[in-house]
């Protein structure tokens, strides 16, 4: 609990439009502070939460911190960051505009939400960004600060239209509009601290989060301490910060502005120590992990691009694994780092985004030919071209599989949740390891930024990855033995992974066509025949290794199976939860391996009528369906750089149902606008 | 046997670059080094007889075969690793030298070769060679210059004079071409040397310097193309010509050359450079005496300056440059080992703590 806080008189009214906010702002201290716990408290299941601003106001940092502040309370979250590529992009124009969505519950959900219970606004153009995604009823908490007429039309409004609040035809007549001087407010309580206006109005997003946390209940402890090691070189900016973080928890105390305080208690989860993750977080710890199963040190060759720079961060950060981290010059030269390194006898990765692949295409092939293990990760954001550095996309499918000259065949691994990203990744590496292969990890922007609690994995569950590296000749007998580096292990059909330092096993390798066995270049037909047909019987070979696929169909009656891959996991069985409590019959699976498929799949897909494909793209996976088991798979797809949502996917998963089960769609669609949503 | 590091260009004691590559005590010729493949270049290619020298030279080196390791990229050269029987990656065009940065950050145990050409590591892969030079990751780099491409069969390349006539430029190529030394020289490469296919003993003594030193060493080699660019070197190979076509670079040395030691290199006070002078002109005095362990390249740049652009009339050769400087592969591994040290625990128990970070709760 905090301590008792007391409020200077705000006395800026320089300008007009603050003058209600005064008016607020007296009336607050002159009244008796209530008790803690004096207000009424209103248990909700779930809620989801967008702070906006401008990218310079601190939203980001601020959704993370209220973030936290849930996870250690115990809700089941996730969250979705969404920012401009720009890093400072005008200040108060809507291309400036940065948000943080964070949806938490009592219960196990699956998605950030489709539309936000509560928007903070902390200028003109995030309250217009953003109105359009608020449902009738939504809250909005607005910091009248910057409502000046110069911003106002930076934002496209032609009035003010706080004034028109309460007035009929209001543009905000819809919402519970909350409009306060948060920046007024924050400067007023930071004052003795001596900062400039300026940086004195810095902290008022943290003003923005201690009133959300008082009005969520969530524990202060952790945003404290953060604040404290954060400003810890700073102590005025440090001290302003916490002062104006719980200046904003107080004023929600007193204030009458707001008379309702909400509790979402924790969520049941399965025991275990938990932490809040983001998937380049998870992800980069995957890749420790899988060097530390293996024994092979890292090395990351890669070149800064958003949204993958964060897993060079991370790495970097961790030397004392034996990692090496090279920035390289370019997309190529990274690749070429970590080819390089796999064939010294290391676990050469290389991380970047869509157009970074398509750079490294011809590298990937080289690794294909010459077989040598590395992982490459794709955190994919909309395309193509530079197309939405910051937003996310699920369109690099196809590239990954088929972007390379030649039949260049590599598995491609896809995580399907911030926190499985650490197990993709492991999954990877042994992959690669085992098969001498490049393989794809096909991360997205949603993924990589943001986050859900993680159960924190028992270390012992890993597999083990044995890079079995060859020793000794392993062709012929007594003067003629010698090595064959392309003489294959009859399981995996994997070749000996011979490095340097290794004596006797001297070879050459490279991008020339390899002779069977010998690995001497080989120009001969039936040779090149065989081994494209090697390569690929080595890569779908993976199958057998792969367990089989998990079907949610709970009644065992579903005619419609609705088939994902990526971060498309959580919206698709959100909407086949709102489906089901719909009274109606649907079947999810999830495709974590892209290439090979697994092998039950195709009986999967044969034991259903329709089969649904949601895709952030045109309908890649769709393609790869149809074209190998011949399934008449319907697409649903959406390139909005955005998370699916849930409520559409419903829509469409009860379009389909209906046309399976001969059902009147609009009975289906009716069952389920009467279901709460509040299940997923 | 060890490698000579006070060669006959005299070349000072440096940290080598072989430390740390394990040595091999028995004897070994240039057979152990030469693989079962036949060697395919065209008949007379000057590619043959740098792959002899490097053969004889590589017994020289006293190093374990295993720990040797040559990358290609794409290009007739390119092909030389195959010859080797070290290991070797006969890679894509252009990206040997990042392939080869990988492998040295990743083993200091290795001894590590980059065999390229004028179009491989001038065109194509120009960004990956000056970033290699610039970061100075231990390797040395065999640049086989013939001025022209070969494998496509005879089209001009980055090093072609202006003006040159072929499949691609019938009417004469436009393009300026790379002084490759000038060039890395730019890039500030710690070891620049030139050398001529023929001449197998200079080429012996760079080869030689260029794995002694630590760091990158760009060794540019005048190689002659018999097919598409035949007798591009003629006039410093020519015994009547070449007297006054080369300019021998030798630390320490006073540059002198023509047949009789009758021309010098003396500044040039007009323009800031060097130019070429008769000593009896200047008087001895005034003869620049080559410093290649100057730390600032400026007076190797201008010396470099005097290589012909067009038809090979003049060229210095020799080693421009050799200055000390960190490697970038030591320097990573050094901060891997400060880390190292200053972790506690087994590899499996600092990562459980470090997934573990961060602002945890448990539920029962």
């Amino acid at each position: 609990m905090f301590q008792f806080w007391t409020y200077r008189r705000y006395d800026d009214s320089s300008e007009p439009n603050r003058q209600w906010q005064i008016k607020e702002w007296a009336r607050v201290v002159s009244d008796q502070i209530p008790e803690a716990g004096a207000k009424q408290v209103k248990q909700l299941d779930r809620v989801i939460i967008r702070f906006a601003g401008d990218s310079g106001d601190g939203m980001q940092l601020t959704g993370d911190r209220f973030t936290q502040e849930s996870a250690a309370f115990g809700n089941d979250l996730v969250t979705l960051p969404n920012f401009p590529a720009e890093i400072r992009a005008p200040q108060g124009t809507l291309p400036g505009v940065s948000s943080f969505q964070v949806h938490f519950a009592d219960h196990d959900i699956l998605t950030a939400g489709d539309a936000p219970d509560v928007l903070v606004a902390m200028n003109p153009a995030a309250l217009k960004a953003n109105l359009g995604d608020l449902p009738k009823g939504a809250a909005i908490i607005v910091d009248t600060h910057d409502f000046t007429a110069r911003n106002l039309t930076k934002a496209g409004y032609a009035a003010n239209p706080l004034d028109s609040l309460g007035d009929a035809g209001s543009a905000l007549g819809e919402f519970a509009v909350h409009p306060l001087d948060l920046t007024g407010m924050t400067v007023e309580a930071v004052k003795e601290f001596g900062l400039s206006r300026k940086d004195a109005a810095r902290a008022k997003n943290m003003f923005a989060l201690g009133l959300l946390s008082w009005m969520y209940g969530r524990p202060t402890e952790t945003t404290i301490d953060f604040l404290k090691k954060r400003f810890a070189k700073v102590e005025d900016i440090r001290d302003a910060n916490i002062t104006a973080f719980k200046a904003g928890w107080n004023f929600g105390e007193t204030t009458e502005t707001f008379v309702v305080q909400y509790e979402v208690k924790p969520a049941p989860m399965s025991p275990g120590t938990y932490r809040n993750i983001s998937g380049n977080l998870a992800l980069a710890y995957g890749l420790v992990a899988g060097s530390v199963q293996s024994g092979l040190d890292i090395l990351l060759g890669t070149y800064p691009i958003t949204p993958a720079s964060d897993i060079l961060h991370e790495l970097s950060k961790h030397k004392s694994f034996g990692i090496t981290t090279f920035q390289a010059e370019d997309e190529i030269a990274g690749v070429g780092a970590a080819i390089g390194a796999a064939f010294a006898g290391k676990l050469g990765i290389t991380s970047t985004s869509g157009p970074g692949i398509a750079l490294k295409s011809e590298a990937i092939g080289l690794a294909v030919m010459t077989e040598l293990p590395l992982i490459v990760i794709d955190v994919q954001r909309g395309g193509p071209s530079t197309g939405l550095p910051t937003k996310t996309e699920q369109a690099d499918l196809l590239q990954a599989m088929f972007g390379r000259n030649g039949e260049a065949p590599v598995p491609i691994v896809a995580p399907q949740s911030p926190g499985d990203c650490f197990d993709a990744a492991v999954e990877a590496i042994r992959i690669a390891v085992t098969y001498r292969t490049p393989v794809m990890l096909l991360s997205d922007g949603y993924l990589a930024n943001g986050s859900e609690p993680w159960r924190i994995p028992d270390l012992a569950n890993l597999p083990a990855i044995d890079p079995n590296f060859a020793t000794e000749y392993n062709h012929g007998e007594g003067k003629d033995a010698e090595f064959w580096p392309y003489l294959r292990d009859e399981e995996t059909l994997a070749r000996p992974w011979a490095i340097p330092g290794t004596a006797g096993l001297e070879h050459r390798i490279g991008g020339l066509e390899k002779g069977d066995g010998h690995g001497n270049i080989s120009y001969d037909p039936a040779n090149h025949d065989l081994m494209v047909r090697t390569r690929q019987a080595k890569i779908d070979g993976i199958a057998e290794s792969l367990p089989p696929l998990e079907v949610d169909d709970p009644s065992g009656r579903a005619k419609v199976l609705v088939i994902g891959w990526g971060s498309t996991y959580g919206p698709i069985g959100a909407g086949c939860r709102r489906v089901r409590k719909a009274g109606h019959q649907v079947a999810q699976v999830h495709l974590r391996h892209l290439n090979p498929f697994p092998k039950d799949l195709g009986e999967i897909l044969g034991r259903y009528d329709k089969v649904l494909v949601p895709e952030m793209n045109l309908g890649q996976l769709s393609l790869l369906l149809r074209g190998k088991y011949l399934v008449d798979a319907v697409g649903y797809n959406q390139v909005r750089g955005l998370p699916l949502k849930a409520a559409d996917l419903a829509e469409a998963i009860g379009a389909l149902v209906a046309e399976a089960e001969g059902i009147d769609p609009e009975q289906v669609q009716a069952d389920l606008t009467s279901t709460p949503a509040e299940e997923v | 046997m060890s490698i000579d590091t006070t060669s006959e260009l005299g070349m000072p004691q440096l940290r080598t670059g072989v430390e740390g590559v394990p040595t091999f005590d028995g004897p070994q010729t240039g057979k152990d080094y030469t693989s079962d493949q036949e060697v395919r270049w065209c008949p007379g290619c000057g590619d043959y007889a740098v792959l002899k020298a490097v053969q004889s030279f590589l017994p020289q080196l006293g190093l374990r075969r295993e720990n040797i390791v040559f990358v290609s990229g794409i290009g007739c050269s390119s092909r030389f690793p195959y010859y080797l029987d070290t290991y070797g990656m006969h890679s894509i065009h252009g990206r040997a030298p990042s392939i080869a940065t990988g492998i040295a950050a990743a083993r200091e145990d290795l001894s590590v070769w980059v065999v390229t050409g004028d179009g491989d590591a001038l065109s194509i892969g120009g960004n990956h060679l000056i970033h290699a030079l610039r970061r100075n990751v231990n390797m040395t780099i065999l640049l086989f210059n013939n001025r022209i491409y070969g494998l496509t069969k005879g089209q001009y390349s980055p090093t072609s004079e202006t003006g040159k006539v072929t499949k691609s430029t019938p009417m004469g190529s436009l393009d300026h071409p790379f002084n490759p030394v000038s060039l890395a020289l730019g890039a500030e490469a710690s070891f620049v040397a030139r050398t001529i296919d023929s001449d197998r003993k200079h080429l012996t003594a760079v080869l030689s310097a260029a794995a002694a030193h630590r760091g990158t060493s760009l060794v540019e080699i005048y190689q002659n193309c018999p097919i598409f660019n035949d007798g591009a070197f003629d006039a410093i190979k020519d015994n009547d010509t070449k007297a006054d076509a080369i300019i021998p670079l030798v630390h320490g040395e006073p540059i002198l050359f023509g047949a009789e030691g009758e021309r010098c290199l003396v500044r040039d006070t007009e323009s800031g450079g060097v130019k070429v002078a008769l000593v009896a002109d200047v008087g001895a005095d005034a003869v620049l005496v080559h410093d290649a362990h100057n730390p600032d390249p400026t007076m190797a740049f201008a010396i470099s300056r005097l290589t012909e652009l067009g038809y090979l009339k003049q060229s210095p050769i020799g080693i421009f440059r050799q200055v000390e400087r960190p490697t970038y592969d030591d320097q990573a591994r050094a901060q891997i080992a400060q880390a190292q040290e200053a972790a506690t625990g087994e590899p499996a128990e600092r990562l459980a703590a470090l997934i573990g970070g961060g602002d945890t709760w448990t539920v029962a």
